[in-house]
């Protein structure tokens, strides 16, 4: 009697939370939002690849989807390396663009983050530590990771973050790999055309690949 | 008691220094109450005497007339040169020689009264007012009350433009800017309560800190929008002063603020969301505190084709960016510029040699040769190359005078 007492009391608490899927957001290339569904809002979302591996490419893209749809973006950027006139070239409205120059110290981008997403009120924030020693980068602790996964939890606000190689692991919710496949030259005069890459999908756990082109800057 | 200069010259300011109740009855005719100036200056002459003596001083140029009602000083400024000084009860007397059109009748009652040959104060003041009413109604009852020096009213008066300012001297210099947060916290309070009884908000501080050096300290704080977030306006000035903290102990803080209209802003249902502008100066004050001044900002493309010229900006609202179809090959730029070693073979890149990077030249697209600025003191020129190197990526290389350089790697 007691226990069945107990039990309708703290069923509501005993029972296991299930969380709504999260919104997903464009990328801004369709190969990519076909395989992967798009950008979880309210989670990580962890892109990493070595150097010349499209990665940046996929950032800006997702960056301009965004500022095309209105939204403000901030960009933390911890070794200086952004670009704005290949931004703007690829589509990124600057003027909806928060672009904070950590100069070359991963720890400040970090701290930037976290205060960004307490502000709240973005629609992207992008971490980008592509330039970021492995080394150093190895060195952010997991509870750092965690608490930017729990400062972005239950908020519009997908966090993104650019790496050579996976650094928050458990915390995020989306993990891509950037590979290239090849690089595009052409002319006689030989010209850089663009890029292939190729997206591998490593979290969540089925595997899924997408190829997308990049064409070159203008 | 009332005043009233006759003149030109700033009679207003002049009137002010004597009494907070002016009225501006006429862009060249001021009045003003100056009852309780007796127990200041003495009798009734020694204020006028007073008053004098200051628009002397000023060089404003006009006829003093004081009286027990203002209309009366108001007739006697306009029609006496000089200082007139009316006695309480013999108003109608010593008005009695102005000519009736210092009061300014209707173009068809001065004829009447002409016709009737009465030209004078002391005329209309003697005629009986019962048959001016049945005669000429109310207008002629007003001016007979006039000539007599007989109407009593309140002055109209002028509000002294608001200033919302505050400022504390401290009993003892203040070195910690803890303290110093209570004291700002305070003046705070008092500024942005006096612009919410008005209806007014703020879109920027000004904060003047007197030293123990006698050196002054100013700051000025420039919000995103009209405010009257107390707790954030402190939070800002806390961080700022952090950022530039006063050289030596505060002695006397001074605060004023800008008054503005509130902003008001209509949002919807479908309007993306945005950070809240406020809070937002505040998450930006916290960052720049780190990473400095000129690092946080909005980037604009300058109108120059200059590698990699842009300025920081923020707050810009127009929307000038292309939306592209397809994405583009971005560059990761390494700022400032690798310097380089590079060993030519044939007249292009074979190996390259960098802080991080080495390896051979796989293939290769250029030179792109560019130059600009060459009719200004700061001109600039490069041959721009695409490698691909053995070490697996992209780069962007130049060759400008100094030497070789690598500028970023093609992501």
């Amino acid at each position: 009697m007691g226990a069945a007492v107990l039990q309708k009391q703290f069923e509501s608490v005993l029972q296991w939370q299930v969380r709504p899927a999260p919104e997903l957001v464009r990328t801004g290339i369709s190969e990519v939002d076909a395989a992967t569904g798009g950008l979880p809002r309210g989670a990580l979302t962890e892109i990493f690849g070595s150097a010349s591996s499209g990665r940046t490419s996929l950032l800006i893209s997702i960056v301009a989807a965004a500022t095309g749809r209105q939204e403000i973006c901030a960009l933390v950027d911890a070794e200086d390396a952004f670009d704005p006139v290949s931004a703007a070239a690829s589509g990124v409205c600057l003027e909806r663009l928060l672009w904070i120059r950590c100069g070359h110290n991963a720890e400040h981008a970090l701290k930037a983050a976290d205060l960004l997403i307490q502000g709240g009120g973005f629609g992207l924030v992008a971490m980008d530590l592509g330039d970021t020693p492995p080394r150093t980068a190895r060195r952010i602790s997991l509870t750092s990771w965690f608490r930017l996964r729990r400062a972005v939890e239950n908020t519009p606000t997908a966090l993104v973050t650019v790496a050579q190689q996976s650094n928050a692991k458990t915390c995020a919710s989306l993990m891509l790999e950037c590979m290239r496949q090849r690089v595009m030259w052409s002319g006689s005069t030989p010209l850089l055309r663009g890029m292939q890459v190729r997206v591998v999908r490593r979290k969540p756990a089925r595997e899924l690949t997408a190829c997308f082109q990049t064409a070159a800057l203008e | 008691m009332f005043a009233s200069f006759h003149g030109s010259g700033n009679l207003r300011g002049l009137a002010f220094e004597f009494s907070p109740i002016v009225e501006q009855t006429a862009p060249d005719t001021v009045t003003f109450d100056v009852s309780g100036l007796e127990r200041l200056f003495g009798l009734t002459q020694d204020i006028a005497a007073a008053i004098m003596r200051r628009t002397g001083e000023t060089g404003v140029k006009a006829n003093l007339a004081t009286a027990p009602n203002p209309d009366a000083a108001i007739c006697a400024a306009r029609g006496f040169a000089g200082v007139s000084i009316l006695p309480q009860g013999d108003e109608a007397k010593f008005l009695g020689s102005l000519p009736l059109k210092l009061l300014d009748p209707s173009p068809e009652l001065q004829e009447t009264l002409e016709r009737w040959g009465i030209r004078w104060f002391q005329d209309l003041a003697a005629l009986p007012p019962l048959g001016i009413a049945e005669r000429l109604g109310p207008e002629g009852l007003r001016l007979r009350q006039l000539a007599r020096g007989e109407v009593d009213r309140k002055l109209v008066a002028l509000e002294d433009p608001p200033r919302f300012e505050d400022e504390l001297e401290l009993d003892y210099p203040v070195e910690l800017l803890e303290p110093l947060a209570f004291v700002l916290s305070r003046l705070l309070n008092g500024v942005t309560t006096r612009l919410a009884t008005r209806g007014l908000a703020t879109d920027e501080l000004r904060l003047r800190l007197t030293l123990e050096n006698r050196a002054i300290h100013e700051r000025r704080l420039r919000l995103p929008v009209p405010s009257l977030d107390q707790r954030a306006f402190l939070k800002l000035m806390q961080l700022d002063l952090a950022a530039h903290p006063p050289a030596a102990p505060v002695e006397y803080v001074h605060l004023e603020a800008n008054p503005v209209k509130p902003r008001a802003v209509q949002s919807g249902l479908y309007i993306p969301v945005a950070p809240e502008p406020l809070k937002l100066e505040l998450t930006l004050t916290r960052i720049k505190a780190f990473v400095g001044e000129d690092k946080v900002g909005s980037p604009e493309l300058m109108d120059t084709h200059r590698p990699g010229a842009f300025r920081m900006t923020w707050g810009r609202s127009e929307f000038t960016g292309k939306l592209r179809p397809a994405p583009r090959v971005a560059i990761r730029m390494f700022r400032p510029p690798r310097a380089a070693r590079v060993t030519i073979d044939s007249g292009r890149p074979s190996f390259v040699t960098a802080a991080g990077i080495r390896g051979r030249v796989l293939e290769l697209a250029g030179p792109w040769r560019t130059s600009g600025d060459w009719w200004t003191v700061d001109p600039w020129e490069r041959d721009e190359w695409d490698i691909a190197l053995s070490d697996g990526a992209l780069y962007r290389i130049y060759c400008a005078p100094p030497g070789w350089f690598v500028e970023g790697s093609y992501d």
